[in-house]
């Protein structure tokens, strides 16, 4: 049987670091709130590279610590979403700077549960032999898609990109993996592409295509949503969650994860977050902590690891790792 | 009794002392409350009493006495 095992991590993040008292001066609000309110600082915010930039450099930082070369993926699956273009996908651009010639490309639209989504996809090509070795990056400039005006929104987000390789390997590298969705049909998370325009319509008034989050809904949800997929992710598994050495969750609000380790009864520090200098990076935000946490020998061979990620779509999903790097 | 029962909820939720806890507290001003407070007690009180509190209705609930009427009302 091939399990897909992680044998390589990186990262890549904007230099420019925004912190709070620099976005207190753009729109009303203060480092106090944000903090208290989120547990951010600090973000990295792009001054040029878009999307396709950031997951290059995670990618070409994650191949070199794998040890492979491009010309040894089989598939390239890039999530987003905050693509480069519709056409062609930010995962195609990768593949091409990369010097990738033996990988498929193409990108995963599932918003902050897009790591997620996109390990999924791969560990089941791989489980069914189809592929051997896949690069999963996720990389988001969430800066282009803000209403710098809006100080409910502008303050959570950041941009960067995290990628991981997984290997076709006879050791359990991913133990089991959930996923879940329920359509925003309400429009709490959204952010919208082009509006329907043509020849052949009456132009409607043509509103802003921003971001925008109904935050209280959104902490509902998210809150409700990990702690079900928590618990999914080791159903059936024999894995306790004392047994899980970390739980590396979308890095959205660290009052969440307060809520959710008292709720579900662990302590808070079993939460790897790194969110106080990147803020939420959409899908991006759990590869760049991971990648953080190996960087920083912080995970042995055999640790069990819980990825958790959750929003736009409304999307959830997780997965059951077992680290197997020294 | 459903006062006692929210009054268990806010001392849960935001750490207070139950003896704080009056009908005409206000959540935010006496019981120190942001507003992710607030959506942690409105949890709290969907799923001990399972109903759900439209959004709505949360931006009139100021005080424990709102709370305790809206549950008594909507059970």
């Amino acid at each position: 049987m091939n399990y897909a095992n992680i044998i390589g991590t990186g990262t890549y993040v904007p230099e420019k670091i925004v912190d709070n008292h620099m976005l207190s001066k753009l729109v009303e609000t203060s480092d106090e709130w944000i903090r208290t309110r989120t547990g951010i600082k600090e973000r990295r915010i792009s001054t040029g590279e878009n999307t396709s930039d950031l997951a290059l450099k995670a990618s070409e930082a994650a191949l070199e610590n794998a040890g492979i070369s491009p010309a040894d993926l089989d598939m390239i699956i890039l999530s987003t979403l905050t693509p480069d273009y519709f056409t062609p996908a930010t995962a195609c651009l990768v593949q091409r700077r990369l010097g990738a010639e033996n990988a498929a490309a193409f990108d995963v639209s599932a918003a902050c549960s897009g790591f997620l989504y996109g390990l999924d996809v791969a560990d089941s090509f791989i489980k069914a032999g189809k592929a051997k070795k896949i690069l999963v990056v996720s990389s988001e400039v969430m800066s282009k898609v803000i209403d710098w005006k809006d100080r409910n929104t502008c303050v959570l987000f950041g941009d960067g990109a995290g990628a991981v390789v997984l290997n076709a390997s006879a050791e359990h590298g991913i133990i089991n993996t959930v996923t879940g969705s329920k359509g925003d049909i309400e429009g709490n998370l959204v952010s919208k592409s082009r509006n329907v325009v043509n020849p052949f319509m009456e132009i409607p008034e043509n509103g802003e295509n921003y971001l925008s989050m109904n935050g209280k809904e959104i902490f509902k949800f998210a809150t409700r949503i990990m702690r079900k997929a928590l618990e999914d992710v080791l159903d059936g598994t024999g894995v306790e969650l004392n047994g899980v050495k970390y739980i590396v969750p979308h890095q959205a609000n660290d009052r969440m994860f307060e809520y959710v380790a008292g709720k579900m009864k662990f302590e808070k520090e079993k939460f790897y977050v790194n969110l106080e200098r990147f803020g939420n990076t959409s899908s991006a935000s759990i590869p760049i902590a991971l990648d953080e946490m190996a960087k920083k020998g912080l995970l042995s061979k055999g640790d069990k690891l819980i990825f958790v990620g959750f929003g736009g779509g409304l999307t959830w999903g997780a997965a059951l790792v077992e680290w197997q790097l020294d | 009794m459903i006062f006692e029962e929210i009054k268990k909820i806010l001392v849960d939720e935001l750490g207070v002392e139950a003896e704080e806890v009056l009908m005409e507290s206000n959540i935010k001003d006496d019981l120190d409350a942001d507003s992710l407070d607030i959506v942690q007690v409105v949890m709290a009180v969907e799923e001990a009493f399972e109903i759900e509190v439209e959004e709505e209705e949360t931006e009139k609930l100021l005080t424990v006495g709102d709370v305790v009427r809206y549950v008594e009302a909507n059970k």
